[in-house]
């Protein structure tokens, strides 16, 4: 087992919640203290921009390029916001961490806002995560405490405040308009874009949407250099560490701070400690419900974005839930696309019918009652609705089928020709 | 605005807390912003949302009932029908669904004699779905008053409704 330099876990012990006295014991806000004294808001966002973060929140648009596009230096009030709406199946490393370490996004909200210039910063945080908001309310009333929130920041002349924000269920909410929506108490269906957030988010004014991971690294990017984070990485092209929570058939599921690059052997055989109950791995998907499969021929593929696409998949959120061999694809997927068409907002056609169609289709497929013309009526789909619809949601909910139809086309062909499920006892 | 009766809201929200949002909404920019946050503090009070939750409401935040309603309506943990006293959200997203949550499914339906979306006849448990409740790893898991309880077995399922059971007749 590889030792990984630990950031985000660094603090973590299984079952406890590390509050502000522990957390500044071991380290915590000097990358805060640092910034502010010593760096300049320009001089940070290029550091973030060199140090080749990519958004850790499922579509990895690298953090320094989304934060060039903000108008920092317009004057008026501009807005920070954390993406804590973690609803994607197979994905809980944002839960984790703010179950284990909550200063690691306090901390990492009050220096991203100064690297913005923003004077107001919202965590926008889903239902189920009660006790992670309340562990965040407490850390934000401890760092207003210690003079890290509220007005003249370490005397910088810079204020911020920072709100946590409930939630009450839906998927949706985590794509980024429709949690703007969402936060200012209007109906939360996805914005048209552009404008951008940057430009117009909101009530109107220049905000940027970032994930709780992809924030709590900008301390760390400050405290070790640009270089030294880029090296964290196994890839060349990779870049620090990453949360992986493993999921599904696995003797392990738990959340582990890993390298970007890892290989997908590492994660199964080490990490989750191999199958359970003795199968063989089968297929997994490697960063969340929206992320095409990878099958047996891709475990020494490297767990990083660029490597991911290589072979038709997308690193997301690098939540990875495995299926064993005795799991049938076709159910996995009837599974994803039943999520994705209950969640879906109903904005668009592609989405609210599509989506509807496709489960149809699968399930007419899975039940054995499929015929070779709903094989081309589901491949036709994916034309229909992938590029077609007016936010990710739906282009997210078709990356299963697409990997189904790639890796496993014979098995909806012998569910067709069996009349039954093969898998099905 | 409607002035808001004190009165005839005390079954919908403690009165401490309606003072304190209609303060917060006073101070605030965007009062708007609050909505969740009192239909939540409704619910946790009453249970559920009912038409004059949403009124009430809309007369702390300035907006019509409607657009509340559209808001409350939107949303799958708000209820704008009565439910149990525990409702039971139990996850049929895939990690759960890898790890046995059908068997979770099945064994919940029967041992409380209702299907999903409906209540025991004596008011304590509602049965609901719910997509990925972020326990994908201790799978299979159910939520319940936002605590969750996983992975679960039909054992420990029996052990969980006996416990909430003597807790719904203390």
């Amino acid at each position: 087992m590889s030792q990984t330099t630990q950031l985000l876990f660094k603090n973590r012990v299984p079952g406890k919640t590390v509050f502000f006295k522990d957390f500044c014991a071991n380290g915590g806000y000097q990358g805060l203290k640092t910034a502010i004294q010593t760096m300049s808001p320009l001089e940070i966002r290029d550091l973030v921009k060199a140090a080749a973060l990519r958004g850790r929140g499922g579509a990895g648009f690298p953090t320094g390029v989304k934060w060039g596009f903000f108008p920092a230096d317009k004057p008026g009030i501009k807005y920070l916001v954390c993406n804590c709406d973690e609803m994607e199946p197979g994905t809980y490393k944002d839960g984790v961490l703010l179950g284990a370490d909550p200063h690691q996004l306090v901390e990492g909200m009050i220096l991203s806002a100064f690297a913005l210039q923003t004077q107001v910063g919202y965590i926008f945080i889903r239902y189920a995560y009660e006790k992670q908001a309340e562990n965040l309310r407490r850390a934000i009333a401890e760092a207003t405490q210690a003079g890290y929130l509220g007005k003249n920041i370490l005397g910088s002349g810079f204020d911020f405040e920072l709100h946590v924000h409930g939630s009450a269920g839906r998927y949706i909410l985590g794509e980024e308009t429709a949690l703007l929506n969402g936060l200012e108490g209007i109906r939360p269906n996805p914005r048209s874009k552009p404008p951008f957030p940057a430009v117009r988010g909101l009530f109107g004014q220049p905000t940027t949407v970032n994930n709780v991971e992809t924030i709590a690294n900008i301390p760390h990017i400050v405290t070790g250099g640009a270089q030294w984070f880029k090296d964290l990485a196994l890839t060349p092209d990779g870049s620090g560490t990453k949360l992986f929570g493993l999921s599904g058939h696995l003797n392990r599921t738990e959340c582990f701070e890993l390298p970007v690059g890892i290989s997908l052997r590492e994660v199964v055989e080490t990490y989750g400690q191999g199958m359970w109950k003795n199968k063989q791995f089968k297929a997994c998907l490697p960063g969340g419900a929206s992320t095409p499969y990878l099958t047996r021929e891709h475990l020494d593929v490297a767990l990083d974005f660029a490597s991911l696409e290589k072979v038709g998949s997308r690193f997301g959120t690098a939540g990875v839930t495995a299926f064993d061999d005795d799991t049938c694809m076709v159910a996995v997927t009837l599974n994803l696309i039943r999520f994705f068409a209950r969640e879906s907002c109903g904005w668009c056609t592609p989405c609210r019918d599509g989506l509807t169609m496709v489960r149809w289709l699968l399930e007419m497929l899975e039940s054995g009652q499929g015929t070779p013309e709903h094989l081309e009526m589901l491949k036709d789909q994916l034309k229909n609705i992938s590029g077609k619809s007016f936010c990710a949601l739906a282009e997210g909910a078709m990356g299963p089928v697409a990997g189904l139809l790639t890796h496993f086309e014979q098995e909806i062909v012998d569910h067709i020709k069996g009349g039954r499920c093969p898998f099905c006892k | 605005m409607t002035p808001i009766e004190l009165q005839t809201t005390s079954h919908l929200l403690d009165q401490q807390v309606l003072a304190e949002f209609i303060r917060h909404a006073g101070e605030i920019e965007h009062p708007r912003e609050m909505i969740i946050d009192v239909l939540r503090a409704i619910q946790l009070h009453h249970g559920w949302v009912p038409d004059e939750g949403v009124e009430l409401t809309a007369s702390i935040l300035g907006l019509t009932p409607v657009e509340v309603e559209e808001i409350a309506t939107f949303y799958d943990k708000i209820f704008r029908r009565p439910v149990g006293r525990f409702v039971i959200h139990l996850c049929d997203s895939v990690c759960c669904w890898t790890r046995g949550a059908d068997e979770i499914a099945a064994h919940l339906q029967k041992t409380l004699n209702i299907e999903f979306g409906q209540t025991t006849a004596d008011g304590l448990f509602t049965l609901l779905p719910s997509c990925c409740l972020g326990c994908c790893g201790i799978a299979p898991a159910v939520m319940i008053k936002q605590q969750f309880y996983g992975p679960l077995t039909p054992e420990k399922v029996d052990e969980l409704i006996a416990t909430l059971r003597q807790e719904g007749s203390a």
